[in-house]
Parts: structure tokens; C-alpha cells; sequence
């Protein structure tokens, strides 16, 4: 296998789309399964023209459902995997997204979103499915969600995804916004070495004694692979620590359940990743994630030219959500204003976190992302809250 | 290594028994003829994967001392085409119900038959959801007694193996439990054979299907399936009838076809090639 084949380092003019493949492929993913979704369909199409460079597998599955389950089959089989989709496919996968998080398969869920509900508006940008990303699946479990806002940060948020679903055996959500999923930049791809890539801990006991969902300190346990010869036995069923089916002890649902929430809870400093921008003196702070950041970037730096105090918390993890970093910050300014996509959801986690600081929100629907102009006014507003 | 202490103890998971099927429940028969291939065939049990969807003989994977996978419902076709492909050295067997594999999974069978992945499906086909109480499901006969269906069945079932057959498998058989020799036999040979291959199993459910069509113990149901069945290999699977009278049974298809498999790793290796020459 050729080494410049699988990272394409240098400087590219490429579509976030693209980005996002390309990414996967340098975090060593070697297994891709699909059904075809605008706007998340370019990342299929180039996996199917590079997987087989690399030797990895492409398969377009018939549908999502199955996408889902071939990706759980391929982490299993001991390959890093993943899938691309937008919001009809995403609500398809959900009940093997449950199923990934039940069994602790590493892998990686790419939702290019567009406008929902519903076949909605196919090729227009949307941030309606982050609660989705939270609470789609039944049950109770943490998950974690990553928010690209640029081409570049779809190269490198994807690898970060793979490296945070190896580390805690979780699927990882890659939530981009049509906007960052079509659009063309510049990206700077890294050297081979340059790359930083996580493989999940393995097994260091002999066959005959491992214990498959035995969690070490961390509370994440080993994985084997299937054909290595440790012959275990994973369930979507509550299960113990040994996999076998526990279905009628509330000790069992306590202690798997919650472990598969502190997992992500206890380790969420390693996880939560924020960009603070010209907050130290702020009096109005701005709180967004995706495209909607950009908008809402021009329109801190265009008030501060007009003398508002204002700065920007960019949110790079959606999931587990930057609760006690907005806690922080909402308690040094007047008012926090957060533009999104939809009718509210992020806004929701806002508040929650903010506390007594006031929130304005600017829900935004349809083909356009937020004008700068329309969030300078509402900083404006803030600064006299 | 040390006798073991029953033939195929190495072959079962410690702790998982006893299983959780009812008396006169066909599935024990499935997962005995099942272990019994491997033991005979001398396959490398570390390659094989078990996996299953939901249902009582989605149960079976738990079973079975091999890696195994219980899926959500439907799904085990889908998860085991990833499996394989991921790693072309497993040997990766689907064992699952009729509700399971052909009603809410039965996308996935067609497609992955249609591709012809490297897998091995074996249906246990007890005409009904047993583990959710005995509704009908996509192989319940025409006026047959169900939860679902109080005043007889109104629905035409597939023919399973017309359907396999119909969507491309290279292998396709039916048996009912009472022909273990046939049926291991039958198993062994998917085991040591490349391609998308379909065994049909007709398993008693007295329990909850067979009490409501005037079958009520396992060997009432057994006794059916010996006065009803009919040998017929190489028949044409669209006329493999069943029937209160009749239950066609046999090995209707054993074809050769390229893989999916094989074909991936094919192009891959062009693909590579091609870049290897470009340099
Ligand atoms: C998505 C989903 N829908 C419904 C169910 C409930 N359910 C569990 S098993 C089953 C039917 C299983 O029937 P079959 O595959 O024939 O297996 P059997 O129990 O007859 O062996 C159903 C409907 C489920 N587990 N998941
Ligand atoms: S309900 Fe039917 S299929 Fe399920 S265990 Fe009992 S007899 Fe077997
Ligand atoms: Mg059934």
C-alpha cells in the first residue's frame, strides 16, 4: 500500500464533504458503509474511490438501518468504521446507534444536516438534529458530538472523532451543517506522522480469561476482536461484565447503565473542547457552533469596532455539552445571545447552564445561515440588558 | 488437552445454560445439529462468528462458544456483512427466526443473497413470533390461529426457499428438525462453502404456536412434519410446498457464483496495482 495514498499531505482546495473523508481515511479507517443522502453524499462517493486504495471496504448497504449494523459488524471484526448520512438517514440509524452504545463499538456517525423534519429541504443547511444526537436513541446514555465549522475542521474533528470513540468505545457523532459539508476552502492536511491516532486498548489477559465488559479504571474495558480467539459474546440485552444476558436484576441495569454514562460524565474535562474568542473583557457573549459561529465571529469583531464589549464561545463538542464553561463565562456577562439553525435546541443547554444571565435567542430557518448584521443587532441589544 | 466431559461442551458457553427455550421447543435441535457440524468438520472455531437477531432463536448465539453477536431485531444479516467484509478470514453464520430474518430483516436477506456475501443463513422457521407470544409473522399459513390473527390468518406466506433461491443464494435447502442427519449434513457443507447459502429449518413452537393449531406438544408437531415431509433435492424450490399434507423439504440449489467478497478484493487489488504502476 502506498504511504501518500493514505495521508494526502499538503495544502488542498477541498469541500468539506471531501475534508470529512479524507479525515477518516489518515484516522485509519479502513471500512465505510452507506446508503446515498444529499447532502452527505460526497463523502460516500469519495470513500468508495479511496477505500479500495488503501485497502479498506466500501459498501453501499440498502438501506441505513443496515449501514448502521455493517459499521457495528466491521468495529467488531476489529476494523475502524464508519458511516455518512443526513437527518432521514440519521433517524434510521438510531436504534443501532443504541445498540453501538450498548455493546461499546467504536465507530463513527457523520450527519451532514439539512432541513428537517421530514424529508424537509434536502439541500438547504440545519442544525435541527442536535438534540436528536443527544436523545435519539431510547434509553438513557451519553454520547458525544463533535461540531466542524470550517473545511479544515472536517478533516480534523473526523480524526478526533475516531480517537474519542477508540479511547471510550462510543459512537461519535461528526455534526456538520450542509453550509460546512458543500463548502470549498482551503485545508492543510499534516504530515503522515503529524497525525495523531488512538486505537482502542486491547485485551492483555489470555483468551481463556478475558472478561469482555470488565472496565479498568477508566471505566472502559478492553476490546477484542472477532477470529482472535477470544470467543466472547456481546449483547444488545443488559448484560454483565462476563456479556451474558442480565435482564431481570435491577443491580444489573444500575451498574451497566450508569457505567455507560460515567464513562463519558467522568472523563468529560478529556472530551469538552470550547473556542473562547475575545471573551476576557466581554460584556455580551455569543455562544454557537458550525456555520452559524462564522456569522456570529464577523459580528463580535464588527462590535468591537463600534465599541461593544462583545466575544464568541465557539462550541466544538456539542456532546457532552460545555455546561460548566458557559456556567463560568455567563456569570461575567449581561447577556448571552445564541443564533442557531432551528427553533431552539442548543439554546435549551444555554439557559440551562446560564443561570440568571439573560439569553436572546435567534432561531433561523431555511436556506440562509444568520447574516452578521442580525447578531451584531441582538449584541447590541444585550449590551444594554 | 483434557477429555471433555460431553462431546460438545467445548463447543457451548459456559454459564449461558440452562437455556431459556420452552419443552418441545425445536431450537435445541438446531443448535445441537449446529455444534455437531463444527465438531465434524474440524473448522477453526476461533474464525466462526455467531450471530443472531432477536427472538427465541435469536438466543442461539449466546450459546455457542464462538465470538458471537445478538443484534437488534432484523439486523444480523446487515452486522455480519460488515463483520465478514472487514475480515474475509471469518466464517460468519446468521442463525435466526422467520420474523427476525424475513419480516422486519428481510431487506437485508434479499440484498445480501442478491450480493452474494459470504454468509451463512440458517432460518428457524417456527410460523410465528414466539418470543413475543405467537403473532403471525411473514411464513404463518393461510387461516393459521395466531394472537394476531383470532379469526385465522388472512395473509399468503413467502415460500422461504423460492425467495433465497429467487435473490440469488448459491445454496438453499429446507428440513424440519426431524431430519438432524440431513440437516447437519446440510450445515456442514455451508460450513465449508463459499457464498450467500440459506438453510430453512421447520422447528416445532408447541408452545405457542402449535397449542393454538391443534398441535399442542412437540411430538404432535414432529409427528407432522414426519407424515407431511417429502424428500426432494434438485426440485424446483418454487414448488416446495407447505402444507398440513405436504412439506416439501430437500437441497434445491448448490451453484457456484463469484462473491462479493471475492469481486471486493479483486478490484482492490487492481486499484492498487493501477496506482503501483503510476508511480
Ligand atoms: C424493533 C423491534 N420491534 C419489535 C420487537 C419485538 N420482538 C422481539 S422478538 C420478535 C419476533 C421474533 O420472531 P422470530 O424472528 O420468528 O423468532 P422466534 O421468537 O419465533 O424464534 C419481536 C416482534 C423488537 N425486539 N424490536
Ligand atoms: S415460544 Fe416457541 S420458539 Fe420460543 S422457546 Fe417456546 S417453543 Fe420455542
Ligand atoms: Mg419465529
Amino acid at each position: 500500500m502506498t504511504q501518500e495514498r493514505t495521508v494526502l499531505t499538503g495544502k488542498h482546495f477541498m469541500q468539506g464533504d471531501i475534508a470529512c473523508a479524507e479525515g477518516a481515511i489518515a484516522a485509519g479507517c479502513r471500512f465505510f458503509a452507506g446508503y446515498p443522502i444529499t447532502p452527505a453524499t460526497e463523502i460516500a462517493e469519495r470513500m468508495a474511490r479511496r477505500l479500495p486504495e488503501v485497502d479498506g471496504v466500501y459498501v453501499q448497504m440498502e438501506d441505513e438501518l443496515g449501514s448502521m449494523a455493517a459499521v457495528i459488524g466491521a468495529s467488531y471484526a476489529g476494523v475502524k468504521s464508519m458511516t455518512a448520512t443526513s437527518g432521514p438517514g440519521f433517524s434510521l440509524m438510531q436504534e443501532n446507534i443504541g445498540l453501538a452504545v450498548m455493546t461499546e463499538t467504536p465507530c463513527v456517525v457523520v450527519n451532514i444536516m439539512r432541513g428537517g423534519p421530514s424529508t424537509g429541504q434536502p439541500t438547504k443547511p440545519g442544525q435541527q438534529d442536535v438534540m436528536q444526537a443527544r436523545w435519539g436513541s431510547h434509553g438513557d446514555y451519553e454520547i458525544i458530538a463533535l461540531a466542524p465549522s470550517s473545511v479544515q475542521e472536517m478533516f480534523d474533528l473526523t480524526i478526533e472523532a475516531f480517537n474519542l470513540s477508540e479511547i471510550y468505545r462510543v459512537p461519535v457523532f461528526v455534526l456538520a451543517d450542509e453550509i460546512v459539508g458543500h463548502m470549498w476552502e482551503r485545508v492543510t492536511i499534516p504530515s503522515e506522522n503529524a497525525i495523531k491516532r488512538v486505537n482502542r486498548k486491547r485485551p492483555r489477559t489470555l483468551p481463556e480469561k478475558y472478561v469482555p465488559f470488565l472496565p479498568d479504571r477508566d471505566l472502559v474495558p478492553p476490546m477484542a476482536s472477532f477470529g482472535e480467539g477470544y470467543r466472547f459474546y456481546a449483547t444488545g440485552l443488559t448484560h454483565d461484565e462476563t456479556g451474558h444476558p442480565r435482564t431481570d436484576t435491577a443491580k444489573a441495569q444500575q451498574e451497566l447503565v450508569q457505567r455507560l454514562c460515567d464513562k463519558i460524565r467522568k472523563n468529560r474535562e478529556k472530551i469538552v473542547r470550547v473556542s473562547a474568542n475575545m471573551l476576557e473583557d466581554a460584556e455580551v457573549m455569543v455562544v454557537a457552533y458550525g456555520t452559524t459561529s462564522r456569522s456570529a465571529m464577523s459580528a463580535v469583531r464588527e462590535a468591537r469596532e463600534k465599541g461593544f464589549k462583545a466575544g464568541l464561545l465557539r462550541l466544538i463538542t456539542l456532546w457532552p455539552f460545555p455546561d460548566k464553561e458557559i456556567a463560568e463565562l455567563a456569570k461575567r456577562v449581561r447577556a448571552i445571545v445564541v443564533p442557531e439553525m432551528n427553533c431552539g435546541q442548543i439554546v435549551r443547554e444555554v439557559e440551562r447552564a446560564a443561570k440568571e444571565t439573560s439569553v436572546i435567542f435567534m432561531p433561523k430557518l431555511g436556506e440562509e445561515p444568520h447574516r452578521p448584521v442580525e447578531i451584531l443587532d441582538a449584541i447590541q441589544r444585550g449590551s444594554y440588558k | 488437552m483434557s477429555e471433555d466431559s460431553h462431546p460438545f461442551e467445548r463447543f457451548l458457553r459456559d454459564g449461558m445454560m440452562p437455556h431459556i427455550w420452552c419443552e418441545g421447543c425445536g431450537n435445541g435441535i438446531i443448535l445441537n445439529c449446529f455444534v455437531r457440524a463444527l465438531k465434524d468438520i474440524e473448522i477453526d472455531v476461533n474464525k466462526v462468528v455467531v450471530v443472531s437477531g432477536i427472538g427465541c432463536i435469536g438466543r442461539l448465539s449466546g450459546y455457542t462458544n464462538t465470538d458471537s453477536y445478538h443484534t437488534t431485531h432484523g439486523r444480523a444479516i446487515a452486522f455480519a456483512t460488515g463483520a465478514k467484509l472487514a475480515n474475509p478470514e471469518l466464517k460468519t453464520v446468521v442463525i435466526s427466526g422467520d420474523g427476525d430474518l424475513f419480516a422486519i430483516g428481510g431487506n437485508h436477506f434479499i440484498h445480501a443473497a442478491r450480493r452474494n456475501v459470504d454468509i451463512q443463513v440458517i432460518c428457524a422457521n417456527n410460523f410465528n413470533y414466539g418470543m413475543t407470544g405467537g403473532q403471525y409473522g411473514p411464513t404463518t399459513p393461510l387461516k393459521a390461529w395466531t394472537t394476531t390473527t383470532p379469526y385465522g390468518n388472512i395473509e399468503h406466506p413467502f415460500n422461504l426457499v423460492h425467495l433465497a433461491a429467487a435473490s440469488g443464494a448459491v445454496y438453499v435447502a429446507r428440513w424440519t428438525t426431524l431430519h438432524v442427519r440431513r440437516l447437519t449434513e446440510s450445515i456442514k457443507k455451508v460450513l465449508q462453502k463459499e457464498g450467500f447459502s440459506f438453510i430453512e429449518v421447520i422447528t416445532p413452537c408447541p408452545e405457542i404456536y402449535g397449542r393454538r393449531n391443534k398441535m399442542a406438544t412437540g411430538i404432535e408437531m414432529m409427528n407432522w412434519f414426519k407424515t407431511a415431509a417429502e424428500i426432494r433435492n434438485a426440485s424446483d424450490p418454487a414448488e416446495a410446498e407447505i402444507s398440513p399434507e405436504k412439506i416439501v423439504v430437500g437441497e434445491f440449489i448448490d451453484a457456484e457464483k463469484p462473491t462479493y467478497d471475492h469481486l471486493l478484493r479483486e478490484m482492490m487489488k487492481q486499484v492498487q496495482e493501477r496506482i503501483r504502476g503510476e508511480k
